[in-house]
């Protein structure tokens, strides 16, 4: 298999932490979470992913045919499905504490220190 | 009996959505209340059960009945051995202390409280009893989401709202990573249930991948232990939470991520001559941890912040446990998770009455305004001294066996950073105790120039009492009574010392879940401990606590040098703690480049 899936995890994964660590808006910022979060999709599904494999639905597939790993393919849902109630979640921070102190930049926030 | 096992998950579950419903209800406060103690107590007489009867034997439960074949695991399982049993008991008990304590208290908020504590419980106890790589990170994200919303509870103030953020996204950073390590240990072994992936390690040897794969799961569930570099979260999320969850998050959520390192440490990787080197890092991790810690929690005078690093410095001492590898080590780190856990616990509890009684958890604004809190006030002091480990309390006990282990391994620096690390906790809660009870000494230049002061914490409770309600002392006073007990009790180290040999069996675990056999394990026996260095660390807190509290009796042309030391140190670790996400982010990435780093250059040697 090629290594072209791996290099863009990594690369997904480091660019939405630098989106993170950049970021001088809240809604922004979490977005590059679910950027970062997009890399863990590709690697799962790119671990069990088979050339010319057809889809997993074992009742409908014609003899012979491999399919791709279905393990693989029902992590990355359960962590979409985890992902989405993360990411509810901090979306509901990051518009109430826009609400609270009127700006979206994390870093005008005076923050508790130390 | 094997039947009992999914139990303590889905009890708490279905409860948590009946409790979203049973908030329709009118004068629904008591029956969310009972509804809450009844499952929580349900789900700890469960795992008490489990506990006794993971002593005989392992336990082993496959979901939907999906057996092994031909030594392959098709489905998924909870393996429970008395370790797992026991730390989920553990935390059915601090859940059960922590509702207790709210009886009285969320009387006019209120919603989803009890919906989120109960969530939270079943998530740790299918953290703490799951035997399948994926399951443990659907729990740890469970409970995650679980913290992150009660870390944000009280939503109309912006400490919580930053705090839960900061917790949230590093957390879910951590899970990431977990995610991608699970992938690559997947596409390596093709299994995801830890005692297969054990022996398949096993039989290929741990070459590099492996070893980065399980660098990623440590580095994910590091965050949730809050180790350095990825300890930034925990103060600002920790501080602000109600207090039941300020009590939960500190006893238990935190070592849990220790506890998820070294189950994965013993299940896939410790017969391994290659990754010996690990435990010499994670050792250099955990003492790092436990100074900086230690030194933050000195200089804090927000009560709750203070506890918060010392909870920092308490996980790195419990990191520095597990990373010597050693079964007599081990047990030591679960008498110091019990111990610690409690009387962080306790601590946590009488901050919550002072915020009750007092309406602030600022340190120097309280000076001597607790006087009439006679019950709080002696044990909260108490608390500093089992904090910094005296006999005969639970932390004494774990402390001890951990550094007569490192010192026989040959790890002499083990015990002073410890004795170290634990006083200085101890003497900074001393210190906040004689000063807000009894009225002892002035502000010190340490912490009195500490940006976070906690005058500003909203109050909890709906009207202020002027006594302490009896609910609230009570799980204060169980919470000391444990801390005691469980150093106390002998039978009780010498179980955990069988537990903890068979926590580290890993060829007895892989024969247990995939072939359902039984291996046997010959325990340390518990040596004699010295109670003397507890002693000492006692008296050290309390010598640092008294020089905080009256300063130091330098002559004149001392005192300007020596304080712009300390000063200058304080500004460069202030800075540090910034309290920016993204600033913490950059931590998280040099630190998990650092380890994986590391990773590269020793498995090439």
């Amino acid at each position: 298999m090629s290594e072209l899936p791996f290099l863009v995890t990594i690369w997904l994964f480091l660019i939405g932490l630098y989106g993170i660590a950049t970021s001088r808006n809240t809604i922004h910022l979490v977005s590059c979470l679910f950027v970062a979060q997009s890399s863990t999709y590709l690697l799962l599904l790119s671990v069990g992913y088979r050339a010319h494999g057809s889809a997993p639905i074992l009742s409908g597939i014609p003899p012979g045919a491999q399919p791709v790993d279905p393990v693989v393919q029902s992590l990355a849902l359960t962590d979409i499905v985890v992902g989405a109630t993360v990411s509810a979640l901090i979306l509901i921070f990051a518009l109430q504490s826009h609400k609270r102190s009127g700006t979206q930049d994390p870093r005008r926030t005076p923050p508790m220190r130390g | 009996m094997e039947q009992l096992a999914p139990l303590p998950v889905v009890i708490p579950l279905i409860m948590a959505a009946l409790s979203v419903l049973v908030e329709k209800l009118p004068g629904k406060h008591r029956l969310l209340d009972l509804l809450g103690l009844g499952t929580v107590g349900t789900v700890l007489a469960i795992d008490l059960k489990l506990v006794g009867l993971s002593f005989e034997k392992t336990l082993v439960y496959w979901f939907g009945g999906w057996l092994p074949r031909n030594g392959f695991p098709l489905g998924i399982a909870f393996a429970i051995d008395p370790a797992a049993a026991g730390l989920a008991g553990f935390a059915a008990l601090l859940t059960l202390l922590g509702l207790i304590f709210s009886w009285h208290y969320f009387r006019s908020i209120g919603s989803h409280y009890h919906c989120l504590m109960l969530l939270f419980l079943g998530s740790m106890q299918g953290f703490c009893l799951t035997g399948d790589l994926f399951n443990l990170f659907v729990f740890f994200e469970l409970m995650g989401v679980a913290a992150y919303a009660l870390t944000g509870y009280k939503i109309e103030d912006t400490g919580p709202l930053e705090g839960a953020l900061n917790f949230a996204v590093l957390n879910s950073i951590g899970a990431f990573l977990v995610l991608l390590g699970l992938g690559m240990i997947y596409s390596r072994t093709g299994g995801l249930n830890l005692a297969w992936i054990g022996t398949q390690c096993a039989s290929q040897g741990a070459d590099l991948t492996l070893q980065a794969a399980f660098m990623l799961l440590c580095i994910g569930f590091l965050v949730k232990a809050a180790v350095i570099p990825f300890h930034f979260w925990l103060p600002d999320a920790h501080a602000v939470a109600p207090t039941p969850a300020s009590l939960l998050f500190s006893g238990i959520m935190v070592e849990l991520g220790i506890y998820a390192v070294a189950r994965c440490y013993w299940t896939l990787l410790a017969d391994q001559e290659a990754v010996s080197w690990m435990g010499t890092l994670f050792l250099s991790l955990g003492l790092a941890t436990a100074l900086l810690g230690a030194g933050m929690a000195f200089v804090q005078r927000h009560l709750k912040r203070l506890l918060a690093y010392s909870t920092v410095s308490h996980s790195g001492m419990m990191l520095a446990a597990f990373a010597l590898a050693d079964p007599g080590a081990l047990g030591g780190f679960f008498l110091y998770l019990f111990g610690h856990g409690f009387v962080k616990g306790g601590l946590f509890i009488a901050t919550g009455i002072v915020l009750h009684r007092l309406k602030s958890v600022d340190e120097d604004q309280l000076r001597g305004r607790g006087r009439e809190l006679w019950l709080t006030g002696p044990l909260f002091c108490l608390g500093g001294l089992v904090l910094a480990g005296v006999p005969p309390f639970g932390t004494w006990v774990g402390k001890a066996l951990i550094e007569q282990r490192a010192e026989a391994l040959g790890y002499p620096l083990v015990t002073p950073v410890l004795l170290i690390s634990s006083a200085l906790t101890g003497a900074a809660v001393l210190r906040a105790g004689l000063g807000i009870f009894y009225g002892a000494g002035s502000p010190n230049f340490l912490s009195a120039c500490a940006p976070a002061t906690g005058d500003q914490e909203l109050p909890e409770t709906a009207k202020a009492l002027d006594r302490t309600p009896f609910v609230m002392a009570l799980p204060l006073c169980l919470l000391f009574a444990a801390a005691l007990g469980t150093g106390a009790f002998e039978e009780l180290s010498r179980r955990v010392l069988l537990a903890s040999a068979r926590f580290c069996h890993s060829e007895g675990y892989r024969l247990a879940v995939l072939a359902g056999r039984a291996g046997a394990v010959t325990p340390l026996p518990l040596p004699q401990l010295e109670w003397q260095k507890g002693l000492l660390s006692g008296a050290a807190a309390l010598a640092a606590a008294l020089l905080a509290l009256f300063g130091l009796p330098l002559p004149a042309w001392l005192q300007r040098p020596y304080k712009q030391f300390f000063q200058g140190v304080l500004r460069v670790l202030r800075t540090l703690h910034s309290g920016y996400v993204g600033d913490y982010v950059i931590w998280f990435l040099l630190g998990s480049a650092a380890l994986l780093l590391a990773t590269w250059v020793n498995s090439g040697l």
